[in-house]
């Protein structure tokens, strides 16, 4: 038969040599390998202590964010749970009342806010849907947990905190 | 009287002595395996457990201790905790007739007395070791007969047919170097590889039987159980082995007492082949300190050959894959042992018409 390319090549079945037959000179070829693989560096990162980098497109935990003075960003326009395929996100709104323009930043906010981490897959469509930059991907890995209730993450569980905003204001007054 | 209980404490010191420093090895060739492995295969190895791991073994022990302890009901009960037992016992048991160093001078009240850092010393040492040796199958026939597991007892047949294949090129290796050395003692074989060079001549045997050696290297591997001949337990392939029937600490003495092997016959290599506890230009040091220093420092110098042959012994593991049973019979049975055949004629001829001896 015609092989489809050039590049077949035949199993060589003729009989060992004395010097295959040894084995000697094999084994000693692989001790050489492996020898050589104690002067080779560590490819082990120590995980808790060490952590691998990721890439700057990873697509880890969802963030909900706020603006430099603490608002809300989201307005529950309802568009990240329309482009999720997985739907996994789940919001009500609610409408702002006189007085709380420092907690959310339009008129219309989002008073319920969940995703449900098990039906989530890390797409990333949240984010790119969001007209208002409310919520985006951290670089946060998915801990795991023994009951299903966990993953199911509320808004609180999502937003900034205090502490992350001030240290986004003062990163915005440093350039 | 009073010297014959002198010379009991003195024996029982260093029984318990070598008990000891057999188990410390043992539990810590577990560790250093994983950590040769590891390094073989670019990886760090265990290193929570205490600084580089080193509590390691400890808690590997803790873990079988703790573990629940299964004995199958249509198991013969006491066959099969008799073979755990058995298998450690048998492997402890050679450790009886090594030479760890040389004698050395204590001075008691009595006056001064001279120790000897063997526990005994038999005439027919080597054949004392094959003895033991093939008893050491028994443990491992018992315990896949005594599981009543069809699997357990053919890995079990299969280890026992591999440890008596490879006993007899062991022990054809080994009649060549008796015939240099004319003796079955261990002592004396050690005493004769005296220093390192004598007459225009290396003294280790390793330079009068290299291919004697080889053999005797080749079929501990096989003795050991341990890769590339491993088939006893091949884990992953051939179910368990012997002892898949075996949890918890049963299990664990398993294991260890192939890591005990391991020391031993580590030992009985260096002992017959690498010269003992000799070492180049040990006159010189034998004359510049005191006798029980000089008998440290000797059983030093084993150690470090003993750790040498634990270390190429893991080296292999980590490197070969394992043979099929009929590569590893036709190994034992039609290339090793015509080899030591050959070996030995070789080296009857060179007696006779080299050395005249007669």
């Amino acid at each position: 038969m015609e092989s489809l390319t050039n590049r077949a090549l035949a199993v060589d079945r003729s009989p060992m040599t004395f010097a295959e037959k040894i084995y000697i000179p094999a084994l000693l070829k692989g001790l050489s390998i492996t020898l050589g693989h104690v002067f080779k560096k560590k490819a082990t990162i120590n995980y808790p202590e060490e952590t691998r980098p990721f890439s700057p497109v990873f697509r880890g935990l969802h963030v909900l964010n706020r603006d430099e003075e603490g608002r809300e960003k989201c307005t529950a326009c309802g568009l990240c749970a329309l482009a999720c395929p997985a739907e996994a996100i789940t919001m009500e709104a609610a409408e702002r009342l006189p007085g709380e323009e420092h907690l959310y930043r339009e008129e219309k906010y989002a008073a319920k806010y969940e995703i449900n981490m098990l039906r989530c897959i890390f797409c990333g469509f949240c984010e790119e849907a969001c007209p208002k930059d409310a919520i985006y991907m951290s670089e946060t890995v998915m801990p795991s947990n023994y009951t299903r209730d966990y993953f199911v993450y509320k808004k609180q569980d999502m937003l900034l905190t205090d502490e992350q905003v001030k240290q986004k204001r003062l990163k915005l007054q440093k350039g | 009287m009073s010297i014959d209980t002198f010379l009991i404490l003195e024996k029982l010191v260093l029984v318990v002595i070598i008990i000891a420093a057999s188990m410390g090895i043992a539990a810590y060739s577990t560790w250093a395996e994983r950590k040769v492995a590891a390094v073989m295969q670019d990886r760090i190895g265990p290193l929570r457990a205490g600084p580089f791991g080193l509590l390691q073994p400890l808690a590997d022990g803790g873990k079988l201790f703790f573990k629940e302890e299964i004995i199958p009901d249509n198991s013969t009960k006491w066959l099969f905790m008799l073979a755990p037992a058995m298998f450690i016992f048998t492997a402890l048991m050679t450790s009886a007739i090594i030479p760890w160093g040389p004698d050395f001078v204590f001075n008691t009240a009595d006056g001064a007395r001279t120790i000897s850092l063997q526990v005994a010393d038999i005439n027919i040492g080597i054949l004392y070791v094959f003895g033991v040796v093939s008893i050491g199958v028994y443990g491992i026939m018992l315990g896949g007969w005594a599981s009543n597991n069809k699997f357990s007892l053919l890995s079990a047949i299969r280890a026992a047919s591999q440890a008596i294949s490879y006993e007899l090129a062991l022990g054809l290796s080994l009649i060549a170097l008796l015939m240099l050395t004319g003796t079955l003692s261990l002592r004396t074989i050690v005493e004769q590889q005296h220093g390192f060079w004598n007459e225009g001549y290396f003294t280790w045997n390793v330079f009068k039987q290299p291919l004697g050696f080889i053999i005797f290297l080749v079929c501990s591997f096989a003795e050991l159980n341990r890769a590339p001949f491993d088939m006893p337990e091949s884990e992953s392939e051939l179910n368990m082995g012997y002892h898949q029937e075996y949890s918890s600490m049963k299990l664990g003495m398993f294991l260890f007492a192939e890591y005990i092997n391991m020391f031993i016959s580590s030992a009985v290599l260096a002992t017959l082949f690498f010269g003992g506890y000799n070492f180049p230009g040990m006159d010189a040091v034998q004359a510049a300190v005191p006798s029980g220093i000089f008998a440290l420092i000797c059983v030093g110098v084993l150690m470090i050959k003993v750790i040498g042959f634990i270390l190429f012994f893991m080296f292999v593991r980590w490197t070969l894959p394992r043979f099929r049973f009929d590569q590893l019979l036709n190994l034992g049975w039609t290339k090793l042992i015509p080899l030591a055949l050959f070996n030995m004629m070789v080296t009857g001829a060179v007696i006779l018409f080299v050395l005249n001896k007669k």
